[in-house]
């Protein structure tokens, strides 16, 4: 091979190699889910942040994974993502709507409702959107095992937050189109405080909902914007 | 015939380097070995919370006890060599060829197989006498601690009353199950002081590692096994565990803290737990306590946990996809 010859497949092989680099940076560095900022709607030492859990989600590459999405409060619109911020030192809100079906826990100790204020949260279920179908109820323990009740969880582990997610209990069928605006679901409310300092604080679900992965742990369950994500809290 | 030259009168007589090189060495030695003794373990990790923690320094003190010599002979030697036997300008002679030293050898040989030998029995007694040294020694442990008691279903404060922990591993996060309290579950580690300890620990999904550092205790978390091991804190104070076995993407993340309390504070502490699991309806929910859980058996919802009916989860299988079973057929995790 001549010269100029071996040169050129050099500089080839060489942009090539850049050009993958580029590629793995821009594509899996570059494409985490986006923030959702609650700091500037908190007043009076409180926070509203709401979220969803759906059967599937809207994204082109993973449309079957089942997915947590979370509301902007500025534009009202569901994100599909699973950061968000809040202001430290805050009594923080949360709303869950539960589209998705149950799926009983590997272990039924996060059945127990453990860090929110007051030890409960409150559940009520609905047939389609404002349709209850019974008042809501306050609750310690939401048995995923006595019946099958509970999607998935919401837990903060570096905040000892454990909170289970109920399932609808509807007989209709589930929301197919996310981010879900119809369909039986079960609306889930509870308190929890930020601390005194900033920090990033990862969130996960503990049902092991990632189908098709090793005992369901893989896949949405260990990808972020999914069933897991970070909770900043701003300082 | 040829007489020998005699020797030149003038030359001075040969050093001794082997007793120069021992001399060197024994006063480094001394000086290093006590500064390890006296000033370096007090301080050396995992510290003295526990037992097995203690055990553990004690162990890396003697090591670095015995390394030290060794270390400093050949840094002695090589350091000696160097500036004695270095090369000086108008000196071209070989060195004089050696055709072995029965002795450098014996005592090589001789001081290598004592050092392996020493190392040997000293960490088999080591291993023995602290009850498996902190390590899970798997479902049958041949080490426990002498003298002591366990009680199956209840726990009171004293020396010899050894408290049952469960540890277990789940993606990704340890809980702890107290079956002499009723078999409540805590996500908190909480240990009376002064008290022998026997861990459990298993895991519901992969393979995890409990790690309580301080503690001086490290088991494996496999699924559908039981790794026991033993402690008996020392002194009050708070600890971490970690998981030291790469589980998935919060593998990191997968740590807590836990804390050596009183006895009768532990006591406090597991009661008021047990109470209000007992209240709110943990307890009865929880599976009854076993050394090991199989998670995809529920009896509440049906044995086979393949299809029940109300599961609406994705495809309507637990573990839907690749590993789903059929109807019928036992679901493989």
């Amino acid at each position: 091979m001549s010269v100029p010859a071996r040169v050129a497949a050099l500089l080839i092989a060489f942009a090539a190699v850049v050009v993958g680099a580029a590629f793995i940076v821009i594509h899996y560095l570059g494409s985490n889910p986006s923030f959702v900022d609650y700091t500037s709607v908190a007043h009076g030492g409180q926070v509203n942040v709401v979220l969803q859990e759906d059967p599937q989600n809207n994204s082109a590459s993973k449309p079957d994974w089942v997915s947590y999405f979370v509301r902007n409060p500025q534009t009202r619109v569901w994100e599909h993502t699973t950061l968000f911020k809040v202001p430290a030192n805050t009594r923080v809100n949360v709303t869950i709507l539960g589209y998705d079906g149950c799926t009983p826990p590997r272990n039924n100790f996060w059945s127990q409702v453990q860090g929110t204020i007051g030890g409960t949260i409150t559940v009520q279920q609905f047939k389609d959107t404002n349709q209850p179908l019974g008042p809501p109820s306050t609750t310690q323990i939401f048995n995923g095992w006595r019946h099958c009740a509970v999607g998935h969880t919401f837990a903060i582990p570096g905040l000892n937050l454990f909170v289970p997610v109920a399932s609808p209990n509807a007989s209709a069928s589930l929301c197919s189109s996310s981010p879900c605006t119809s369909g039986p679901y079960s609306l889930e409310k509870f308190s929890f405080m930020t601390p005194r300092h900033g920090g990033e604080f990862r969130w996960q679900c503990f049902v092991p909902c990632g189908g098709g992965f090793i005992d369901g742990n893989g896949g949405p369950m260990q990808t972020l914007g999914y069933m897991t994500g970070f909770m900043e809290v701003a300082s | 015939m040829a007489t020998p030259a005699a020797p030149a009168a003038s030359a001075p007589p040969e050093r001794r380097h082997g007793w120069w090189i021992f001399g060197i060495w024994l006063v480094l030695s001394v000086a290093a070995d006590l500064l390890i003794w006296f000033a370096w373990y007090p301080h050396m990790p995992p510290g003295v919370m526990s037992s097995s923690a203690s055990h553990q320094r004690f162990d890396i003190a003697f090591m670095a006890l015995l390394a030290a010599p060794v270390v400093i002979f050949i840094w002695t030697y090589f350091g000696y060599a160097i500036v004695t036997w270095r090369h000086r300008a108008g000196d071209e002679e070989d060195g004089p060829p050696i055709h072995g030293n029965i002795r450098v050898q014996a005592t090589w040989i001789v001081a290598t197989a004592v050092i392996v030998l020493g190392l040997f029995a000293f960490g088999t007694v080591e291993l023995i006498a602290p009850a498996g040294a902190g390590a899970g020694e798997g479902p049958a442990p041949i080490w426990k601690p002498n003298g002591t008691t366990v009680n199956a279903t209840s726990w009171s404060p004293g020396a010899k009353n050894t408290l049952v922990v469960q540890v277990i591993g789940q993606e990704w996060w340890f809980t702890y199950r107290y079956p002499q309290f009723g078999g409540m579950e805590s996500t908190r580690l909480y240990l009376p002081q002064g008290t022998p300890v026997e861990f459990h620990v298993t895991s519901l999904d992969v393979i995890h590692s409990f790690w309580a550092y301080l503690l001086g205790v490290k088991a494996d978390a496999n699924p559908q096994v039981d790794n026991v091991a033993y402690t008996t804190p020392k002194h009050l104070g708070g600890f971490i565990v970690r998981c030291s076995e790469l589980c998935g993407l919060w593998h990191g993340a997968m740590f807590n803290s836990g804390k050596v309390v009183t006895p009768s504070a532990f006591q406090s502490w597991a009661n008021s737990v047990r109470a209000r699991e007992q209240g709110n309806g943990t307890l009865a929910a929880l599976p009854p306590y076993a050394l090991t859980y199989d998670p995809t058996v529920i009896p509440q919802l049906g044995k086979d946990l393949v299809k029940v009916a109300g599961i609406t989860g994705a495809n309507g299988y637990y573990y839907p996809g690749q590993q789903a079973g059929t109807p019928g057929n036992p679901v493989s995790p």
